[in-house]
Parts: C-alpha cells; structure tokens; sequence
C-alpha cells in the first residue's frame, strides 16, 4: 500500500515537474528605458506609451518591423475618390470581455480621441482630417475627409481602437486601472504601477493566434547600467537601449545575443536661417556679428556639411551604432531617394567653398545641442567642432539638458542646432514637412522648421505630394523633394542612429526601425 | 512648549509659501514643458491645446495664485505627464523611500555606533585601525559605483539577491512595507546597504571623536576610580554624554537621506520618489516637483522639530519653551 503510494506520488511528481517548468519559460521581464506615461492609449502621443499600446489595443493599420503598413483591424481599404476613403474591417475579432469588435467600435473610438481631458499631446492630429465617418454595414467603414488626405492610412496607423462598451464613460484613470483598457490586442491589462512596471497576460482567443508567452512583466530600468545588470542577473530576458560602451562586451559573451537595425531616427543640423544679419552665437573671429547671415549662402551649408568625417563619428563616437546619413531617413523608408549618397569628407573643398563664400578666414560660430536626449549627443556636437576647427572656423561647444535645450531652440536662441528627428510614420514627406517646409504652424507647415530654411519649390513639391492620389506618383514627388532639399544642404544630416537590444540565451529579438520593444517580437529560439 | 510648537508651524507655512514660489519661478525659468510633452509634428492648433490643458496659457502670476488657491484645500495640481493628482502620485512612491531610508539609517545606527566606540575606545589596536581605513573608503566611494559593485557580486556572480526593484509588499497599518516579507528583504538589503555606507562612516567617526574625547573627562576617569563596571562607564557616562551631536546629525542624515537617495534608487530601480522627481525635472513636470519639494521641506521641518524634543529629553538643561523665549 505505502509503496504503491509513493509510486503514485513519485510519477504525480515527475508528471507535474515539466509542466510547472513550462509554465514558467512562458513568462519573461523586458527592461525599458522609459516610463509609460499612462495606459489611454489617447492620452500622451509619446514613442513608449505608444509602444506598450500596441500590446493591448490594435490600430486599423499596423506598421511591420520596417515600418510599411500592414492590415491590422482593418483588412483592406482604398480610395475610392479624392474625399472618400472605404475600410473593409476583419470579422471574428473579439475584445478582450469577449464582445465582438464592429465599426461602432471605430466611430466611437474617432469620437473619443479629440476629447480626452488634459492630454498633453492629443491624438487628435490623425482623426482631424475625418470630417464625417459613417457605417455602411458592421464591418464597412466610409471616411470623408475636407481635401484629399493622402496620409490617411498612416495617419490611422496611430489611432488605437479601443471598445465602446467599455469606453464610453471612461476616464484615462479609468484606462490606467485597468477597468477600460479593453482591447482587441494578443496580450490583455494585469496591472500598472506608474514609473515602475507594467504586466501583461496572453490574449489566449487572439484572432491572431497565439503568442509564445503567458506573461510579460516590463520593468522601468531608466538607468542605462542598472538595465544591463538586470539582463545580467538574470532578472530581465531583454532590454532595449544597450550603452555603446556595453555592446562589445555582451557581443562576446555566448549567454547574450544582441539585434539591432538602423532606426528611423536622424541626427542632423538645424542651421538659423531666420536672420538678416549674424543668426545667435554666430560671429566674425573678433566676436562682432556678421554683416550678411552666412548660413543663409548654399555654398556655407554645404562646406559645414562636407567638412564633418561621417564616417569618423559613426566608427568611433558612436561605435559603429549609426549609419552616416545622407537624407531624413534611411533609404528603404517610403519616399526617400537612392541618389542621395552622404555627403564625402572633404575639408580643402570645404575651405574653397567658404572662400568662394566670401570667408576664406572662416568665421566663430557656437555649436548647441542636448546633452541627455540622444545616443551620445555631447560627444557628436564636440566632434563636429573639431572637423570645424579644420577649415578655419572656431567652432565652441555648448550643451545643455534637454529640458532647457528643447525650449531655448524653439524659440531660436541659437544658431548651430545639433537635434534628432524620429519619423513615426515610416515615411520621408512627413519629416521634410515638418523641417524643411517654410514655417506657416497654422497651416502645420515646418511646425519644427527651427532653422527657418525657405525654399518655394520645396514647398510646391511637398504641397502636391500631400494632395496627390496615385502612391507611384506621390513617392516620386517626395524624392523630387527630398532632392531639392539636400542638394541645397537644407539642413545637414549627420547619421541614423541604430538601435540595440540584448537578450538572453534562448531569447530571439526582432529589432524594429520605430525603436519599439514589443512582446510580440520576442520569441523562444529554437 | 504649546506656544514653542504654534510659533514652529507658523514659521514653516512661511517656509512653504516661499519655496513653492521658488520653485515655480525656477521651472518657468528653466523651459516650457509642452516643447518636451507635445508631439513634434503637432501643428500650431494642438500645441495651443495642450498648453492651455495644462493650465499653462495663463500668466505667471495667474498660474501660481490658482497653484495657491489649490494648495490651500491640499490640491497640489495634477501631474502635466501622468495626469494624476501629483501629491497622490508622490504619497504612493513615498512609503519606499522612507523604507528605504529608514532601514538604511537603522543599519548606520547598529553598526556605525558600536564600530565607533571601539574605534574611539582603543584607536591604536588593530581592529580600531582596521575600522577607520574602513570608514575612508566608505565616505569617498561614490555611491553609484558601489551599488553597481554590489550588483556585479551578489546578483551577477554570486545570485544571490535581485538587481533591482521592490520586493512583495504587505500592508502594515494601512502602508505597503517590504522588510516583513522574505522576498522584500532580498530586494531591500543592496539598496539598503548602499545608502546606508556614507552615513555608517560618518557615525563612525562621529562617535569615534567623540568618545576619544570623553574617555579623557575626569567624569570618566571617576567613574572608573569609583571602581564601575566597563560596560556601565561606557554605556551611561561616555555614550549618553556623546549623544547630543550624533543625534542631531542623524535627524539631519534622515532628511537628506530621504530627499536624496535618488542615486540609490535609480541604480537598484526602487520604485520610490527620488526616481520620480529626476524623471518629473526632466519632463519639466512642475505640479510633481512643487508637491515632491513640499513634502521634503515638510519631513525636514518635522524631523528637526522630533530633534529639539529629544535634545530636551538627552540634556535635561535644554528647555523647549525656554530657548525660544530667551531670544
């Protein structure tokens, strides 16, 4: 009797071991760099709020780890004239209380976004061109908007869907405890804790079928060593934003496997245009202002331009996590051009263009840029003075926190701008309108066009491109532009950042150009 | 001692007002918080929206006297990045920090004393040498750097303990503490020890002085004539008489200890206010540093007057009432 029950309890046991260790492989920690402000997926537009989103609500339109949209809730849309837009939307989708997903979801959710309270930047930029909404049948959307709105498909890319039955009386707290955040997405809210973590459960009836793992637990890990050491001991499977000074170390090491990809951030010059005379901190090597502004010359733009060794900065600044830079975006994005090439290292050229300029002594000039915002900002802004110092210019470096910095560029206080530009929306004309557009923010023409660069073709071209129907012909006048932009060193780009994650042995990470960290893309490897 | 206490708190709304104004001038100064919480390619129409959400279109002067006019009901405005009340913010993050700080001072009070006393009893033997070459190191590495050290050893090398954030939580008179629970202990005892390593070789030393100074008092000399046991000189006549300084400093050490473990807790990720405030000044959010500085100046405030209470209860010489009357 006692032996066969101990039997029973020794195979009870060994039946029961593997699975408990299963249970256990399925879950994982991610260390992100920064906090997730809140869980509304309408109420702060901001990369991680946006990233964690995704996990639990699902747009119409989804972006693919390289950005191109895919279908996402919406299975087919097209234009069918200039005003009017038709989304067939998928069926059999259900949320997350187990209610099915229909347009009504989508019309209240186009009512919702404009109207959350306090929001600090509202989603209300994407659903503004709608002007009406209608469904025609459950699963059938017509869009109408006041001008042709050829972005309307990125644009709803970053509009979440959320559900009406739970929404409708739904305050963002009521998002961030959890009672609202209904969504349609493969992992369901378990908890939220402001600037600390957030934990996700697996969405088992997930139309998308299911995802490897039962739980997520995101930790926030803002200190960059703190975050390595966590992968290290073993309290996290994967972190983002690997420090360069980190990557060669855990590259060797075969208990870590790192992914990264070019991403779809810029780092680039913003030269003041604005002014007649000397721009700020720009001044003759005596230190009295100039007569003309000498940025407002092509032939200035590009010898501050081909005086930087791009080559130099990617390889030893950023330790080969950037790609020298030639336009806003790499060239595999949507509407940038091949024959963009990055301006070569050549400072003789550059001395003969600044004489052919009218400064063959060169002149002063202070170099402005964040000092906490992007990959080793301070160190890139110092590198670019010496190439400076070169061909005659006496470059000083001057940087600042961003929270300082954000704010004293806006308002134009300085002349040589070091800043970084992620295009969210994977495609090229949105940033040159933002940038590079003459600046007219009524109209959100060159709303961060802080170098105030002008060029009336520029702005023809971009101006058609956002009206033109046909993708083949739009993409063409984007590159149109992209070429006049930087064939006349518009602004002067320096390199794309690339990002690194790091995960565990038995981890496999799917970087993405949008820099998101997704449990989605993190799978067991096999 | 009613009259010491009324005209204490008087002085700190005074102290209160003038801060929160400080502040704000400070943050106005330094930038404008929709540049960093507005996305950058909202047009001209969103980012007047978003100012005037967050209250910020109005004038200088405007903006603080409704500040004020909340702060007089206890609303000390909703954070510009969470969109929560920001004092309710801080309450949640401050229980773990006070935690920490708490069980961080306790373990330089244990240790620091006793190290202290020999070190100061018998400076020239091996161990009291021993002691203070100990003390130099913990006063002069940085804190960042240790926590990292103790992080490589007990969490990378050895597994020990987890690298970063708090453990599980039970709720001890209504707040959440983490030293009742084993798990809690495992996440407390790094951060914990960190933070505690300056304040232990400041005690050390404190009390080292201290001691060396008394033992040659001819109280003590005395004492020891009149034929007392060791442990009854020490412990009643050096210690109680060396008391005063220390425990003016450890009040002190509490509030900072508290207002700046944000090393600390940035490198473990413990999830009190020290992180929150870094990351609130980064964003510019105004509501959260105003609150998280009242708070502060408040603990201060509070723990210098526990201070003078206990001085009058260490020296029977000090009179609340008195002193402050005699000036």
């Amino acid at each position: 009797m006692l032996h066969t029950l101990r039997f029973a309890l020794v195979s009870l046991a060994i039946l029961t071991l593997p699975a408990v260790a299963i249970a256990k492989d399925r879950e994982v920690a991610i260390g992100l760099q920064a906090a997730i402000t809140s869980m509304d997926p309408h109420y702060h537009n901001l990369s991680p709020n946006n990233s964690m989103m995704l996990h639990i609500f699902e747009p119409l339109i989804k972006r693919d780890s390289n950005q191109r949209l895919v279908p996402g809730l919406a299975i087919s849309w097209k234009a069918i004239d200039d005003l009017t837009w038709e989304f067939k939307l998928r069926k059999n989708v259900r949320f997350h209380d187990g209610s099915p997903f229909t347009a009504e979801d989508v019309l209240f959710t186009l009512k919702r976004v404009p109207n959350v309270p306090n929001s600090p930047s509202s989603f209300a930029t994407f659903t503004k061109p709608i002007v009406d909404a209608k469904a025609t049948d459950p699963h059938t959307l017509v869009f109408k908007t006041a001008s042709p709105h050829v972005l309307l498909p990125s644009d709803l890319a970053s509009v979440m869907i959320v559900s009406r039955a739970s929404g409708e009386k739904a305050a963002t707290e009521d998002y961030n405890s959890g009672k609202a955040a209904v969504g349609t997405g493969p992992y369901r809210f378990a908890e939220y804790v402001p600037n600390q973590r957030v934990v996700l459960k697996a969405n088992y009836g997930y139309w998308g079928g299911e995802e490897p793992w039962d739980k997520i637990t995101f930790k926030i890990l803002t200190n960059a060593a703190a975050r390595v050491a966590a992968l290290l001991s073993g309290d996290v499977q994967l972190i983002e934003t690997v420090p360069t000074a980190d990557i060669a170390k855990l590259a060797k090491d075969p208990k870590y496997s790192l992914s990264d990809k070019v991403s779809n951030r810029v780092i680039y010059v913003h030269l003041n245009q604005g002014t007649e005379k000397s721009p700020p901190f720009v001044t003759d090597k005596s230190g009295k202002p100039l007569e003309k502004n000498p940025f407002r010359d092509s032939r200035v733009r590009k010898a501050l331009s081909v005086a930087i060794n791009r080559d130099a900065i990617a390889d030893r600044v950023m330790e080969r996590k950037a790609v020298p830079a030639a336009q806003l975006l790499p060239d595999f994005f949507y509407g940038t051009s091949k024959n963009l090439k990055p301006a070569k290292f050549d400072p003789e050229g550059a001395k003969r263009l600044l004489a052919e300029a009218g400064y063959p002594n060169g002149f002063a000039l202070t170099i402005h840029g964040p000092n906490n915002r992007y990959i080793n900002d301070d160190k890139v802004a110092q590198a670019i003075a010496q190439f400076y110092t070169r061909i005659g210019i006496d470059a000083k470096v001057e940087t600042m926190p961003s929270s300082v910095y954000f704010t004293r560029a806006s308002k134009l206080e300085f002349g040589y701008m070091v800043l970084g530009w992620g295009t969210e929306s994977g495609e090229q004309g949105s940033s040159l309108r933002s940038l590079l557009a003459t600046f007219d923010p009524a109209k959100g023409m060159g709303v961060t066009n802080r170098g105030r660069y002008s060029n009336p073709e520029l702005d023809k071209a971009l101006s058609t491109a956002l009206v033109t129907m046909d993708e083949k012909m739009r993409e063409a006048l984007i590159q149109k532009a992209a070429e006049i932009a930087m064939n006349d060193t518009a602004l002067i780009p320096i390199h794309y950042e690339v990002s690194t994650w790091a995960s565990a042995k038995g981890y496999r990470y799917t970087a993405r150009t949008d820099q998101y960290t997704l449990g989605m893309e993190l799978k067991p490897a096999r | 001692m009613l009259a010491y206490a009324i005209r204490r708190f008087g002085q700190s709304i005074f102290v209160l007002v003038l801060m929160s104004f400080l502040v704000f001038v400070g943050v106005y100064a330094i930038g404008n918080p929709v540049e960093l919480l507005v996305n950058p390619q909202a047009d001209e129409a969103e980012r007047l929206r978003a100012t005037a959400a967050l209250g910020l279109d109005k004038p200088f002067l405007e903006q603080y006297w409704v500040f004020l006019k909340g702060a007089a009901s206890g609303d000390l405005g909703r954070s510009f990045v969470f969109n929560v009340p920001a004092l309710g913010l801080i309450l949640e993050k401050l229980p773990a920090t006070i935690e920490l700080a708490v069980v961080a001072m306790v373990m330089a009070i244990l240790a620091g004393i006793p190290l202290g006393l020999i070190a100061g009893l018998k400076p020239d033997s091996f161990i009291g040498r021993g002691i203070m070459a100990g003390s130099i190191l913990g006063f002069s590495l940085p804190t960042f750097w240790v926590g990292l050290v103790l992080i490589m050893i007990f969490s990378v090398y050895l597994g020990w303990l987890p690298s970063n954030g708090r453990g599980e939580t039970v709720m001890l008179a209504g707040i959440p503490v983490s030293f009742m629970t084993a798990d809690g202990l495992a996440h407390l005892a790094m951060p914990a020890f960190n933070l505690a390593l300056f304040k232990l070789s400041l005690l050390i030393r404190l009390t080292r002085a201290g001691a060396r100074e008394a033992v040659l008092q001819d109280y003590v000399k005395f004492a020891r004539a009149k034929g007392l046991s060791q442990s009854r000189v020490i412990g009643v006549h050096v210690l109680k008489n060396i008391l005063i300084p220390i425990v003016t400093v450890i009040g002190l050490e509490l509030g900072s200890v508290i207002a700046f473990a944000i090393v600390t807790e940035s490198i473990f990720a413990w999830p009190g206010t020290g992180k929150l405030l870094i990351d609130s000044i980064n964003q510019l959010d105004r509501p959260v540093i105003v609150a998280y500085l009242l708070v502060i100046v408040t603990l201060f405030i509070a723990i210098n007057f526990v201070v003078d209470v206990l001085y009058s209860l260490l020296d029977p010489r000090v009179r609340l009432g008195s002193t402050a009357s005699a000036h």
